[in-house]
């Protein structure tokens, strides 16, 4: 039975669920719903979160599970009959196809009656692709692995069913009058927030176990004291490459640094504006266009970067300096980015502002001190634990921007002080060494996990920073 | 506690701030209607009336508070030793440097007790050496009789306070700018008793420097700290005169349903 059948299903048994659960609590009390502990809404709710919640949650664990499982005992018995040198994941993926595609084809047994190139071009004429023709074993194993599917996906229907059953049966015994529906249906939606959360928190640790077994593994064939000490970066895919961290490291936080000395002042200026100086309709007016930035997207920026910055930086500065001819560099990546960022250091700090109690201006302003001296002497210091939070966040973005590195730093891994020079980052390097049809066997590719996991650090200790100044400074006003 | 704080009768009859034919409107509201008021130097005056009265309104348009109200506008005079605080030469920051002010809800900075209390002395450039600033952060403090509680402490945040000091660190942080007139909008709303006490002492001890209007809710509290009473009810200043004259022979009879506690 397909998925969607299926939560269909379960769907209608939650609901028949909800109004028999409903009803039941009402001739219960007798007609008379006064009696209830809750409103009758509640039990028919209680009823059909039973129902459904369990079930589904056990769908989605045998879906998640139930591949692991088969693709591990159908590869098991593939392995031994493989030729030493073949690759098992091709292998796997080709059985897996095949397995797919068996039923448009006809039976299991007429599948294996076809001569290997015949089945092929079957394939073929169902627009099924495969990565070369399939031996006896193979087709044996995707007949294996398909019946296996197929047994695993009725086991699914049957144990989703029941539990549901199971569930609807528990939650329409439960309901008596004094039953206390609403808190129970309160307390299974908390559940269901805390799940919700874990699943954020679970994601990230995810991400960081897979950057982190692919670090290891780069590790393995690469030392790690090269990675973070040498000043060289040249991969090279015949081998022998120097994959030094440290000049696509100065790139980042280069071009971070001008995007920040860019955006920091201008933002927070038009922030202490929006929020202290401007009328009601300046700023019904002005905030909503500053957050546009915002909404462009960073290729749109990189393009503006490419065409139009970087050229007139390079014809009215770095070439009547003397300090370059190229049109890509540190400069024009930094104060693209530092205009991207605008938003993100003034809409935040707007906010923040804001939110400072006007009677702290009031006392300012009733000792005589002007607006200025307000807003430098008072509202600033109660706000500054929020706009360093603001700043931190505009900086880790800055870090991981890709786009606008890519088409206004350049690609050239330097160490340089000119800002007219073109250098390049840590995310541009990981996109330049995962493109392109290399396995994910060479120091070359992997050193791309190293780096993302190198980034991911130094951002996640931006965070924690910015969350740590927060919280250490943030009651000093009520 | 004093029934009432003060015996000696009101003795300064000179004119501080005097008011005439004074409006003011919320953009088409009219909150204040033809307030004619003079306020003695030297003096406690107390505005009494029920809630929505407009009270606090027109003791925020003494140091022009109100400008920070877009809708708001002020008519009519008033006027402080003669000159009148709504001319356009006047820079209404530093009319708040000689009208000081203290809110209902104790507002100290997120800073120490000492830079809350330099806070205007610094601003105006009133010092021209540490001792001098150190000085005066002393001075305030004793005279809001918060000095021997936070004299230890002087660098740890005001917010660290409880509520009745960090009143009184709010009357020290006004009175260390050395106002002329002192501005209090229910200062003991938030303060208990004992507090209240405090600050009323204060106010009393206050007197002796400076004018001091204070808005209030309690009745109580108006007849023990002042000398001057104005009632205000719906917008307009009903009656105004010697507190001891108002609170046993008021001559409205609005007023005298107020005392007693039949409107408001």
């Amino acid at each position: 039975m397909s998925i969607g059948i299926l939560s269909s299903i379960l769907l209608a048994l939650a609901a028949a669920g909800y109004f028999i659960g409903r009803a039941r609590a009402v001739s219960a009390a007798g007609g008379d719903t006064r009696k209830l502990h809750s409103l009758a809404g509640f039990y028919g709710q209680s009823v059909a979160l039973f129902t459904a919640v369990p079930a589904f949650l056990l769908m989605a664990a045998w879906l998640f599970i139930q591949p692991i499982l088969i693709e591990s005992r159908v590869s098991g018995q593939l392995q031994q009959t493989l030729a030493p040198d073949a690759s098992l994941s091709l292998v796997m993926a080709d059985v897996r196809r095949l397995a797919n595609a068996i039923d448009s084809i006809g039976t299991a047994d007429e599948v294996a009656a076809l001569s290997p190139e015949a089945l092929t071009a079957r394939l073929g004429e169902q627009g099924v692709a495969m990565g070369g023709d399939m031996s006896v074993a193979q087709v044996a194993a995707a007949n294996e692995y398909r019946l296996l599917s197929n047994q695993s996906r009725t086991g699914m229907t049957v144990a989703t069913i029941a539990l549901a059953l199971a569930g609807l049966a528990f939650a329409l015994r439960r309901i008596r009058i004094d039953f206390r529906a609403r808190n129970v249906t309160e307390q299974f939606v908390m559940v269901l927030m805390i799940a919700a959360s874990l699943i954020a928190v679970l994601t990230t640790a995810g991400i960081v176990v897979s950057l982190l077994f692919e670090t290891i593994h780069f590790f393995k064939l690469y030392p790690a004291s090269d990675f973070f000490l040498s000043t060289t970066w040249s991969p090279k895919f015949g081998g022998g490459s120097d994959l030094g961290i440290w000049p696509l490291l100065w790139g980042t936080l280069y071009v971070s640094l001008i995007a920040l000395i860019v955006a920091v002042p201008v933002g927070l200026m038009s922030a202490i504006y929006l929020a202290e100086y401007a009328s009601p309709r300046v700023r019904t007016w002005v905030k909503p266009a500053i957050e546009i930035l915002a909404g462009i997207p960073t290729i749109v920026y990189g393009l503006f970067a490419l065409i139009t910055v970087g050229p007139l930086l390079r014809d009215y500065f770095a070439l009547p300096l003397g300090l370059g001819n190229s049109s890509s560099s540190v400069m024009t990546a930094g104060l693209v980015m530092g205009i991207m960022v605008i938003p993100f250091v003034s809409s935040l700090s707007d906010d923040i502002i804001n939110a400072v109690p006007q009677s702290l201006r009031d006392g300012s302003l009733g000792l005589g001190a002007t607006p200025s001296e307000t807003v430098r002497q008072v509202v600033l210091p109660a706000a500054l634990p929020g706009i360093v939070g603001a700043i931190l966040l505009a900086a880790s973005r800055a870090i991981g921007e890709t786009m606008i590195v890519v088409m206004g730093a350049g690609a050239a891994a330097k160490l340089s002080l000119n800002p007219f020079e073109a250098m390049t980052t840590v995310t541009v390097k990981i996109v330049s060494q995962l493109t392109g049809d290399t396995e994910f066997a060479s120091p070359e590719t992997l050193v791309a996990f190293a780096l993302g996991l190198t980034l991911f650090v130094i951002t996640l200790a931006l965070n924690i920073l910015a969350l740590w100044i927060v919280r250490r400074y943030r009651e000093q006003y009520e | 506690m004093k029934d009432v704080l003060t015996e000696n009768a009101v003795k300064a009859e000179t004119s501080k701030i005097s008011a005439r034919k004074a409006q003011v409107y919320y953009g088409t509201n009219h909150a204040i209607k033809d307030v004619d008021v003079e306020i003695l130097d030297k003096t406690v005056t107390a505005f009494i009336g029920p809630s929505g009265c407009g009270k606090s309104t027109f003791l925020r348009c003494l140091n022009r508070m109100n400008d920070t109200i877009p809708s708001c506008r002020v008519e009519g005079s008033i006027t402080l030793d003669g000159e009148d605080i709504y001319d356009k030469r006047v820079d209404p920051v530093q009319l708040r440097a000689k009208v000081g002010m203290v809110f209902q809800k104790p507002n100290p900075f997120p800073k120490s007790i000492y830079d809350n209390v330099a806070y205007g002395p610094k601003i105006h450039g009133l010092t021209r050496s540490k001792a001098e600033l150190d000085e005066i952060v002393e001075k305030s403090l004793r005279r809001a009789a918060l000095w021997n509680e936070v004299k230890d402490r002087l660098q740890t945040p005001g917010t660290g306070l409880s509520g009745g000091q960090q009143q009184r660190l709010c009357i020290a942080r006004a009175v260390a700018t050395s106002p002329e007139v002192l501005l209090m909008d229910e200062p003991c709303s938030a303060l208990d008793p004992i507090a209240t006490a405090q600050v009323e002492e204060l106010i009393d001890e206050l007197r002796t420097n400076f004018s001091v209007v204070i808005v209030t809710h309690s009745m109580q509290q108006a007849a023990r700290v002042s000398q001057r009473t104005a009632f205000f009810h719906l917008g307009n200043l009903v009656e105004y005169g010697e507190t001891g004259q108002i609170f046993t022979n008021p001559k409205d009879p609005r007023t005298e349903s107020y005392i007693t506690g039949r409107i408001g």
